[in-house]
């Protein structure tokens, strides 16, 4: 077990070298130092020696990938891109080209960002696996095709409209909590209700009926069948042999994206003004910030290979038939 | 002069290669089988009657051309530099009638007040009659609800008749058909005893004609859906956007497929250090989270055609040109899935008898692959590919609205959104853009979910076994 793990974290090293180097190639295909040193200075009239000093100050005067000028290993280690990755590797972000301390910044927006993404996983797993179980239970009554045709037509509508007609109705039309923004301790929860019902709303179609799957699976199976030949009631049945067995697939379903949790969410973060994670790295997109760029791609890529190895791990926990090599 | 823009071509090719595969299957029973449930499957066949009318009318607006011009200077027959569709031309009379700004639907009177001079000279602020939205009418307070409700009415009834007609056209298609006399023809379709559900075809497609019927005529005195910004009509931007949907969750996965299919079965059937590497790509691209990739993508491609304007050489090929990017960079985060799945059923596949006993009989691996492993994933490529659309579609609208989807030039239904959104604010509210955008996405995607549902569950083997 512990040598699986340790294999799989040097397994992940080439990974993140990878990303990093994808991550820096598709930024630098577009900007070279010069441009960010413009758009970060955002002064109309730049001297030569402006850009320079700027470049100088944050690292970026060196060749992008392989410096020709130097000698030996200085060739690949005296450039941006080896500068600049070292660092990462060992969770250091550095400054960002605005000037401001990344680490710092992932630390205060985090809160934010778990703040929705918690509470709306709780939830959203209760009200789906409750859904689900229900339906699964009524299977092939009207009640399971009408539960079916709801969760279609829930999927089918974009999640735009769930976003702007919640932020319509409970915020506006109702006037019962703020539309977008964000607050300190408490004050808080008023701001975090509609993301997390709207999160909640919007996943309900493709949840409920991924998790009915689940349960239909489990339904027929033969221990199933040796539990109702022993005369054992359906509602029983459910609630003691099935819905514990299904817990296996749906929890180490949700496994793999804990860690991710942390990153938040793009697009709800930036739609309702969450001060978070997400909307850190859409700014930091839109203002041409690689240094934050760079960093969120960075954590986000750890964040996964830890939900993979995470998965595996409790594959083996929960099912000890699961042997890792 | 006709102009075949990269999207109109591939397209076509996609559209090309649809029909040769159709031709196939007729070919071959055991691949007809399945098919054959689908066609049984009245919410599928209701959902394709719904799709091919999506379609017929995206494709109509694939053909484009250059206009000819009015009036040609010293009799040569000149072009405009404008690019039109077909489908513009059908619905001209919706493109040309411009309003000034905002309008309700089926508004005779503007949304906003402005100061208009009497004749007497004095200014009055009031909102000022509509150039085309009811201008027919001489007072619309009074007259406005019984001409709509005439206009309807008339082409109801001829919407009525030519469903009629449609009717007895297919009656005497499958009597003729089968050999069955044209009254137990009747009675098996309303039974529902036919192999095809033709009632539900017949009943979708008459309700489609008569709500496309009814809009058409409106149109030629309204604005059903009302105007934007600028004075556009709302109907005629949400139908155009219909083009850009279909090709985003069409060409996308026309894109990916070919290496999807060509890393997940090299995966699974060579092993190894090919799968080691194949593998190591995917993990690679799958912990980039894909909103950056795409943000990159877009933001680089922004760049280079602000470098290299002079290549596009009108606004239509430009932001074509950034469509086309678009379903490449999405297929490229998109793919991971489908080439997992097929490493794992290769992988499963080549254990198989059959296969190794071609092995031991010395036949290549392209001929093993091509001949006994391609046709058995085939299913989980089609399922793929059919469940990813509706995604896809709902994608573009998202990624339009934080800037990084299509052109802001190009109809799409995230454009509509995203300019629809802002409007959110004003008293009366402007609600017609958006509403339009959402109920023709959410028709297209109702549509495209419930066909593929029918799809995976007549080639899923796995899952009819459950069910049975």
């Amino acid at each position: 077990m512990m040598a699986y793990i340790i294999r799989r974290t040097l397994y992940a090293i080439p990974i993140l070298i990878g990303v990093n180097v994808l991550t820096f190639v598709l930024f630098f295909v577009v900007n070279s130092p010069d441009d960010m040193a413009r758009m970060q200075l955002g002064e109309k009239r730049l001297t030569e020696e402006a850009i320079q000093s700027w470049k100088e100050e944050r690292g970026y005067d060196k060749p992008l990938l392989f410096n020709h000028q130097e000698q030996g290993f200085g060739k690949v280690t005296e450039t941006i891109f080896f500068k600049k990755s070292v660092r990462l590797f060992l969770f250091d972000f550095g400054r960002s080209d605005s000037g401001r301390d990344i680490s710092q910044d992932i630390k205060q927006r985090m809160w934010p960002s778990l703040a929705i993404a918690i509470p709306g996983l709780i939830i959203g797993l209760l009200v789906n696996i409750s859904f689900a179980l229900l339906i699964a239970f009524f299977r092939g009554t009207y009640l399971d095709i009408t539960g079916v045709v709801l969760c279609v037509i829930l999927m089918s509508i974009s999640g735009l409209f769930y976003i702007i007609g919640g932020q319509f109705l409970v915020g506006k039309l109702m006037n019962l909590v703020p539309i977008s923004g964000y607050d300190s301790g408490f004050e808080a929860i008023k701001f975090l209700i509609l993301p997390v019902l709207v999160g909640l709303i919007g996943g309900i179609g493709s949840g409920t009926r991924w998790y009915r799957t689940i349960f239909l699976e489990e339904i027929g199976k033969d221990y199933v069948r040796t539990a109702r030949s022993k005369g054992l009631s359906e509602r029983l049945i459910m609630f003691r042999h099935v819905l514990k067995n299904a817990m296996i697939p749906i929890l180490t379903g949700v496994v793999v994206i804990l860690p991710l949790l942390f990153m938040g969410s793009l697009i709800t973060e930036s739609f309702f003004g969450i001060p978070g994670l997400g909307s850190y790295t859409l700014d930091a997109i839109t203002s041409q910030d690689f240094a934050i760029v760079r960093s969120m791609v960075f954590l986000g890529s750890v964040l996964y290979i830890i939900g993979l190895l995470l998965t595996d791990i409790s594959y083996t926990l929960v099912d000890p038939r699961v042997r890792l090599q | 002069m006709p102009v075949i823009l990269w999207t109109d071509g591939l397209i076509f090719l996609l559209l090309f290669m649809v029909i040769m595969f159709v031709f196939h299957v007729r070919r071959h029973e055991h691949l007809r089988r399945p098919w054959r449930t689908v066609l049984r499957s009245r919410v599928a066949m209701a959902s394709a009657v719904i799709l091919s009318i999506y379609l017929l009318i995206g494709l109509l607006d694939s053909l484009h051309f250059h206009p000819k011009l009015e009036n040609p200077k010293d009799g040569v027959t000149q072009y405009s530099s404008q690019i039109k569709s077909v489908f513009d031309v059908v619905v001209s009379h919706l493109q040309e009638n411009d309003e000034k700004t905002y309008s309700a639907p089926f508004a005779a009177y503007q949304y906003s007040k402005e100061t208009i001079e009497k004749e007497d000279g004095s200014t009055v602020r009031e909102y000022p009659r509509l150039e085309f939205g009811g201008a027919h009418l001489a007072d619309p307070e009074i007259e406005k609800k019984s001409d709509i409700i005439h206009i309807i009415l008339k082409s109801s009834f001829k919407s009525l008749l030519v469903f009629f007609l449609l009717c007895l056209f297919v009656l005497w298609r499958i009597a003729k058909n089968k050999g069955w006399l044209i009254r137990d023809t009747l009675s098996s379709i309303i039974r529902g005893q036919t192999e095809a559900p033709w009632f539900v075809i017949l009943f979708t497609l008459g309700f489609s004609l008569w709500f496309l019927l009814t809009a058409w005529d409106l149109s030629h005195f309204y604005h059903i859906f009302g105007t934007d910004k600028v004075g556009q009509d709302v109907f005629y931007q949400a139908m155009k956007s219909i083009r850009t949907g279909l090709i985003i969750g069409t060409l996308t996965t026309l894109v990916m497929l070919p290496f999807a299919v060509l890393m997940g079965i090299s995966a699974g059937y060579f092993r190894g250090w090919v799968d080691d590497i194949i593998q190591y790509i995917y993990t690679t691209l799958n912990s980039i989270p894909g909103v950056l990739l795409i943000a990159a993508s877009i933001l680089m491609l922004q760049v280079y055609m602000s470098n290299n304007a002079e290549e596009f050489t009108s606004l239509a090929a430009r932001s074509d040109m950034r469509l086309l990017f678009l379903c490449i960079i999405l297929g490229v985060t998109s793919w991971t899935g489908l080439c997992r799945l097929l490493r794992g059923e290769t992988m499963k596949l080549r254990e198989v008898d059959y296969i190794q006993a071609a092995q031991a009989f010395g036949v290549g691996n392209m001929t093993i692959i091509m001949r006994h492993i391609l046709p058995n994933v085939m299913h989980i490529i089609l399922i793929s590919v059919v469940l990813d659309f509706s995604g896809l579609v709902l994608a573009e609208a998202v990624l339009s609205y934080i800037n990084i989807g299509v052109d802001p030039s190009m109809n799409s239904w995230g454009n509509m959104i995203n300019s629809a959104r802002m409007e959110m604010a004003r008293e009366p509210i402007v609600w017609w853009s958006l509403v339009a955008a959402f109920v023709f996405m959410f028709v297209l995607v109702l549509a495209a979910n419930l066909f593929s549902d029918a799809i995976r569950d007549a080639f899923d083997p796995r899952l009819r076994e459950r069910e049975e």
